[in-house]
């Protein structure tokens, strides 16, 4: 039963949807934009005032770590673009694509923190999202199958919830919860650490983030933590610091007055207005640190509020969802997650690297395959492409070369076709890799799935996955210097493959 | 308690991990990833290349070749390092029996791990002994 609320001049009033998303920010917008493609009733509300999420008020020192690149090897607009264009969200008309390089300035190619901001609402403006600002989500509760979402504005009721509400609670250790050490988010302004020595705990981005925001200001900085620092130039991936904040590092290497510490705190110990702070290496040596100030750069947390109370169970120090390979919630059916807490669905986590779906870049097309897969919940049906069997080679390796979602998402989403009834292949659209490869139903029929991928080592390369009665293959092209995996070496294995096929597979035209 | 506290309490009890030090499962904690995976889910896929090295935390776990489960593998038991060491892909499938929670270091750290880490190397030798013996005498 719909209450009646007193902001007519807000969209979705409480009560009864098909679907409702929870949230703001990029997740949640790109989620909307593309539930409402797809023809998906559904409410969105949110606590903020306006679009933007998080990057309303973060990163601390105003600038994103992702790229936009306002030249590259194709124009901007195309699908193409989209692998340079990390930022921007995804639209079909072309006016909502490619936004942040036109609020841009020129100055950088990663984006200030007001100019993604900026690029967030002019998206959200010209695709008309509507959202219900100024609705707090306060708690939730099962109620027969519906969940009820229970708001300052009155409850929703659905049957179906998606919860885009970031991993953005600062977390800090018990031993950091010290009167006057401080946090990520609570800083002063830069010139406030003018001549004074600083402790920060933690060695991953946010850490040297601080770091680095600090080196001109401060006269000491300690960084410690008990794994030595990784840096992402090393790990060929998103893991580790990134290029932008490793300033402090080379400040370290040169004995620059940065400190970077392999060792654990054992204790923090206020002495009106100063601390000392007691450190343990791995082999057992101690070193007592006095400083003016503690920051704790120590990771975030999943803001969930109650959800555990409705079945959602967490893991980790982010107490992040334990979620299906379509981002539902692992033990709670009909509560699904968008945005960062994507994260928490690893997929195949080939060769330990992550997806990107902690970042813009990865869930943006995280959502429109949500989308895709709630609309196909609520009974709308998709049609793909259909491809003759000489496509099929030639489309998997130009999705390979240019497909912006197998190239944000490696060895996590994939490009599938499947076998037709009449010859030939359908193109299924993108799917999650793990989806496609652990598919055990039945009646699911014999196709392929091309994924980029990566060890941290070499230049990406090709993956094409063949099911064949039930069971999957994995076949990895080479890399290729230019990353152009079209040419005819490639034509001809992966035509080799398909014909080599088990005989009743793919088609009966490659038999 | 703090999660990560609470990773180390339980790897102190593992007998992989009984020669270090609190500081060095407090490095360690942080140096593997934690992760879940659902009943019924694969965690390691036969054939296909890319694993780590996994160390179970909480939970029970299949070992599956070929569509048959041949053992189970239960909290403080560890799987992957044949194709880490190898460099080659699983010989096997392993399945979440139920909610199954992990560490994980991927393939790419596994051999720089066990340096740094000798006692881990031998008691994983142990290991993998005890694995030979126990395939020894089921084949006699």
């Amino acid at each position: 039963m719909a209450e009646l609320t007193d902001r007519p001049d807000q969209p979705f009033p409480p009560g009864t949807y098909d679907a409702v998303v929870v949230g703001s920010g990029p997740g949640a917008l790109q989620l909307t934009y593309s539930l409402r493609a797809r023809g998906v009733d559904h409410a969105v509300i949110s606590r903020d005032a306006a679009p933007g999420g998080m990057f309303r008020k973060w990163p601390i020192f105003q600038r994103m770590l992702s790229w936009t690149k306002p030249y590259a090897q194709h124009d901007k607009g195309t699908t193409e673009y989209e692998r340079f264009d990390w930022n921007s969200l995804l639209g079909n008309e072309a006016e909502t694509r490619a936004i942040m390089p036109e609020v841009m300035d020129g100055t950088s190619y990663f984006p200030s923190r007001p100019e993604m901001e900026q690029g967030l609402v002019t998206f959200a403006e010209r695709a008309g999202l509507r959202v219900r600002y100024g609705c707090v989500w306060q708690s939730t509760r099962r109620d027969d199958e519906e969940l009820v979402i229970v708001t300052s504005d009155g409850e929703y009721r659905t049957k179906l919830a998606v919860f885009a509400v970031g991993v953005a609670e600062p977390w800090r250790p018990a031993i950091l919860r010290v009167d006057g050490v401080q946090q990520y988010g609570e800083l002063r302004p830069a010139e406030g650490y003018k001549d004074r020595r600083i402790f920060i705990v933690g060695k991953q981005n946010s850490g040297f983030e601080i770091a680095t925001g600090l080196l001109p200001w401060a006269r000491q900085i300690i960084l410690a933590s008990p794994s030595p620092t990784r840096l992402s130039v090393d790990t060929r991936t998103l893991v580790g610091v990134r290029a932008r904040y490793v300033q402090p590092y080379e400040d370290w290497a040169l004995a620059g007055g940065v400190v970077i510490l392999d060792s654990s705190i054992e204790a923090v110990e206020p002495h009106g207005g100063t601390f000392t702070v007691k450190t343990k290496s791995a082999d057992g040596r101690g070193i007592d640190f006095e400083v003016d100030d503690v920051i704790a750069a120590t990771g975030f947390e999943c803001p969930l509020l109650d959800l555990s109370q409705v079945g959602v169970a967490t893991f980790g120090q982010s107490r992040l969802p334990a979620q299906t390979p379509y981002w539902e919630s692992a033990t709670a059916p009909g509560i699904f997650f968008a945005g960062t807490i994507m994260q928490a669905s690893r997929g195949m986590l080939k060769h330990g690297i992550p997806s990107n779906s902690g970042a813009v870049q990865g869930y943006r097309y995280n959502a429109r395959v949500l989308a895709r897969h709630i609309a196909e919940k609520l009974g709308k049906r998709f049609e793909g492409r259909h491809l003759r069997m000489e496509e099929v080679g030639p489309f998997l390796l130009r999705e390979a070369s240019c497909g912006p979602e197998l190239w944000h998402q490696r060895s996590y989403l994939a490009r599938v076709l499947a076998v037709a009834a009449d010859g030939g292949m359908v193109d299924e659209g993108i799917q999650p890799l793990a989806q496609f490869v652990d598919d055990t139903r039945p009646d699911v029929p014999d196709g392929v799935a091309v994924a980029l991928e990566h060890n941290g080592r070499d230049d990406p390369y090709p993956a094409i996955y063949v099911r064949a009665k039930g069971k999957v293959k994995e076949k990895l092209l080479d890399p290729h210097p230019l990353l152009d995996f079209e040419g005819d070496a490639y034509q001809w294995e992966v035509a080799s493959l398909l014909r080599m096929a088990p005989a009743g597979a793919l088609s009966p035209s490659v038999q | 308690m703090d999660v990560q506290q609470e990773v180390v309490d339980i790897l102190a009890g593992f007998s992989l991990f009984a020669d270090l030090s609190t500081p060095e499962l407090e490095s360690l904690v942080t140096t593997f990833e934690e992760a879940m995976f659902n009943e019924g889910e694969r965690v390691v896929r036969q054939g296909m290349t890319g694993s780590g090295f996994y160390v179970i935390l909480d939970g029970t776990a299949a070992i599956r070749v070929d569509g048959v489960d041949r053992s189970t593998l239960r909290p403080g038991d560890f799987f992957g390092e044949i194709s880490a060491l190898l460099g080659e892909a699983p010989v096997a499938d392993i399945v979440a029996q139920r909610a199954l929670r992990c560490l994980i270091l991927p393939i790419g750290a596994f051999e720089s791990f066990l340096e740094a880490h000798p006692k881990v190397m031998y008691r994983l030798l142990q290991g993998e002994a005890r694995k030979v013996r126990n395939t020894t005498r089921w084949l006699s």
